[in-house]
């Protein structure tokens, strides 16, 4: 880490560190260590329901990931984290806010414009069948992307070069070659989740936003894939955003943890941080509910109060009507995430903890 | 005890020995599931775990009679209150399934048909096994999801299915198991989709079934934890053939077979320093027409020896661990007054225990939290005679 201000992100420094070879790029993303990979500023997005309702499924979330991190999004089950993720990807439009990538606006970029940048960012989801074609052998589903985009060189690559490349995938994600003559439904489960991410690798993204990946793994080939992602992060200098809902699991693969309510950040900070002394009344009642392996260990009770819906969001604190410290001033007025450490921040006027 | 002589009542609610299940491919069977036996008691909860593909949804849909596919060969007996499942008809099948038996699948989007709102897939259930209007079975459904914690209970019953999240509509396909008050629930990986604290209101929902309707549970998942916190007895599953059974507690605290063991070992620590890789189990299990004659667990296991390999494989027997060697304290007490042993409780398809080398003990909670540095294979286990090669190459 050097102290040196990093040269101001212009236009052709940007173009430069995409077309660079790999020493070259690995220079660039230490220059550039200091900007975000991704940044996220107030995004929203609203789906429209039946009779006119309206649900707030991302309700202005501010964040932004380094190169190189792996940020862990946890939350209760709808609280907007996969809605969260295409959009960051831009699988789906925002309904506000912007969202940077690599410093550039990709908010309102149309497909033709994004597609250069789709081979730098990937998803891998959880449900590892439904993503793989069937009938199709695995060389040729992992082929595809490299066929349609074209190489470092802006030329179509070359047979002999995808070739090479799917053998490097396989190595990376340690398949055998053989599997690439095979189909999805030879795979076991946790295979199948390797060459998805095989496939999310294919054209060397710096990011990968990862919903659910483990989370129909059983836990002996959950631990093969959590050493697989540590692995990939560690070899190619990986972005991750992972999502999941297995804490122990998140704790394990990430650097930061924003912890989701009801469409908004909670809290943000380092990994152990946010687990080992939550501030928010949130992320303790996640955490303390966390079920332990161990025969005899107490977890705390679940949650009490009126779990609010989606479609009207309670006015003031999102979470006042669970909270167990909730005071009359969490009724009407709404907390902002602010700072209570260098890197660590929460959304609640009375937090546990500070820094 | 001999079984002849006890009263009806304190035969289990579901007994189950020998069950094979194969399916035909290629002009071959395909065993699937081999010789799995196990109880179930009035009130009980036996948590089913195992690795992805070691034959627990097939297990399940064999006792609940939900195998359709042609060819298909169950064999062995399930006793559900004295009452053969296997082989009886559909219709007297279907007509246990709603009213004493429920299923929670795996899959939430197979319970309900896309068409119609959740609402009106669960006033159906409903009205199919109690004579209710219309109306007083949506107050049924929506007081149903309210106990799941679904949120907004009455407008998401009118959502169709593709408009929840995950975990929403795993709640709702919850709720519609549970409208008939089961006797029996079949619960394959009810929590798998859903956060901590919705899988901690389920699982006490679980519970609660079993307080307040006396109901037994088979529950399905990976999740240890989940095993842990519910599960009186655990049945681990290796490759269609039960691996270990026995009490949870007895399980966890000294697990019998290696592979109990590192599946226990490969669960990442909340607490304490973060390991550099977690200790997973190399390889994958073998396809059922590639089991190995004798132990299948052989080729990944750290403790495979000469008499793990030939055939048959190797049979259930005790652990070593029994309640007496537990509390030492009672023991002696039994002992002197009783003069013999309690029968033992827990079993694993082991060499090891018959040859005097059982596993160690694994680390207690209380001494996990002061040892953080459990997760390490080398302090989980004893140093492995071999090592298995290649993680993930087959
Ligand atoms: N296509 C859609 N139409 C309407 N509402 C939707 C749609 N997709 C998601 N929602 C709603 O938006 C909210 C956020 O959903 P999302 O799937 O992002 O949650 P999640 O945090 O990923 O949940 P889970 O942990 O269960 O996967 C939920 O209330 C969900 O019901
Ligand atoms: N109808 C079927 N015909 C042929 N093979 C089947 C059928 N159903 C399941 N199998 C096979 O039986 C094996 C066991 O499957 P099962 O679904 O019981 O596994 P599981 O233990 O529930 O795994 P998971 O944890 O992934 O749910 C798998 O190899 C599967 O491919
Ligand atoms: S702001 Fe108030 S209600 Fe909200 S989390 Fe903090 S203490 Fe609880
Ligand atoms: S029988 Fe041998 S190979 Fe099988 S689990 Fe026991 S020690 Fe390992
Ligand atoms: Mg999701
Ligand atoms: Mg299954």
């Amino acid at each position: 880490m050097t102290s040196s201000v990093p040269p101001a992100p212009t236009a052709t420094s940007t173009h430069a560190s995409a077309s660079a070879s790999a020493s070259a790029s690995a220079s660039a993303s230490a220059s550039a260590s200091a900007r975000p990979l991704l940044e996220v500023r107030d995004v929203r997005k609203t789906y429209h329901l039946p009779r006119g309702q309206t649900l707030k499924a991302v309700d202005g979330i501010s964040l932004s990931v380094m190169p190189g991190e792996v940020l862990g999004l946890v939350g209760e089950s709808g609280c907007g984290k996969s809605t969260l993720g295409r959009c960051l990807l831009r699988l789906m439009d925002v309904s506000s806010g912007e969202i940077l990538f690599e410093g550039q606006d990709i908010t309102h970029l149309k497909e033709r414009a994004l597609r250069p940048l789709r081979q730098r960012m990937q998803m891998v989801f959880q449900d590892s069948y439904a993503s793989l074609n069937p009938r199709r052998r695995i060389g040729d589903l992992l082929a595809e992307p490299l066929k349609v985009h074209p190489g470092p060189d802006g030329r179509k690559r070359a047979r002999a070069t995808i070739i090479n490349r799917l053998h490097e995938l396989m190595d990376l994600v340690s398949l055998p070659v053989g599997a690439l003559d095979r189909y999805a439904h030879e795979f076991s489960g946790g295979q199948r989740q390797r060459i998805n991410i095989a496939r999310a690798l294919a054209l060397s993204p710096r990011l990968v936003v990862a919903d659910e990946p483990v989370s129909a793994l059983d836990v002996s080939v959950q631990a093969q894939i959590v050493n697989l992602f540590a692995d990939l992060q560690a070899r190619l200098g990986l972005t991750y955003v992972f999502v999941a809902h297995d804490l122990a699991v998140v704790r394990q693969i990430s650097t930061r943890v924003a912890v989701m309510y009801l469409g908004a950040v909670v809290e943000l900070g380092e990994t152990d941080a946010v687990l080992h002394r939550p501030a928010h009344p949130y992320s303790a009642a996640l955490t303390a509910a966390v079920p332990r392996p161990m025969v005899g260990a107490v977890r705390a009770a679940p949650l009490g109060g009126d779990i609010p819906s989606p479609v009207a969001r309670p006015a003031g604190c999102r979470f006042h009507t669970r909270c167990p410290f909730v005071q009359d001033r969490c009724r009407t007025e709404e907390p902002v995430l602010r700072k209570i450490g260098p890197s660590h921040s929460v959304a609640c006027h009375f937090p546990l903890a500070e820094g | 005890m001999p079984a002849e002589t006890a009263p009806p009542m304190a035969a289990p609610l579901l007994d189950v020995r020998d069950l094979c299940v194969s399916f035909p491919s290629r002009g071959r069977m395909i065993p699937i599931v081999e010789h799995v036996s196990f109880t179930l008691g009035e009130r009980d909860i036996l948590g089913l775990v195992g690795e992805s593909g070691s034959g627990k949804s097939v297990t399940a849909m064999a006792l609940m009679g939900l195998i359709d596919s042609p060819g298909v060969q169950i064999t062995g007996s399930a006793l559900f209150r004295g009452q053969e499942l296997v082989g009886l008809p559909q219709k007297q099948l279907r007509r246990l399934r709603g009213r004493e038996i429920a299923m929670i699948f795996q899959d939430p989007m197979t319970a309900f048909t896309p068409v119609y709102t959740i609402g009106w897939q669960i006033d159906e259930q409903i009205r199919a096994h109690e004579r209710l209007s219309r109306k007083q079975a949506r107050a049924r459904t929506v007081e149903l999801l309210a106990e799941m914690g679904v949120p907004d209970p009455a407008r998401t019953a009118d959502r169709y299915p593709h408009q929840l999240s995950g975990g929403l509509r795993q709640r709702a396909m919850i709720a519609m198991a549970l409208s008939c008050n089961p006797s029996l629930l079949i619960a394959d990986e009810p929590t798998t989709a859903l956060d901590v604290t919705v899988q901690a209101q389920i699982l006490e929902l679980i519970r609660s079934l079993r307080s307040t309707y006396g109901s037994s549970v088979l529950l399905i998942t990976h999740d240890m934890g989940v095993v842990a916190e519910t599960c009186d007895t655990t049945l681990v599953l290796y490759s269609g053939r039960v691996a270990e059974t026995g009490p949870t507690d007895a399980l966890f605290a000294h697990p019998g077979h290696p592979y109990t063991a590192a599946l226990l070992a490969s669960i990442p620590p909340l607490d304490g320093p973060r390991p550099h890789r977690l200790p997973a189990i190399a390889g994958a299990p073998p396809p059922p027409l590639e089991r190995p004659a004798g132990c299948a667990f052989a080729p990944r296991c750290a403790y495979v020896h000469d008499t793990c390999l030939p055939a048959p494989p190797p049979p259930l027997v005790p652990t070593g661990y029994h309640p007496l060697t537990a509390q030492p304290d009672e023991a002696s007490a039994h002992t002197s007054a009783a003069g013999t042993s309690p029968p033992p409780v827990q079993f694993a398809a082991c060499v090891l225990p018959a040859e005097g080398t059982p596993l160690p003990a694994r680390l207690t909670h209380s001494e996990l939290s002061t040892k953080p540095n459990f997760d390490t294979p080398d302090q989980a286990l004893p140093p492995p005679t071999s090592f298995s090669s290649g993680e993930a190459h087959q």
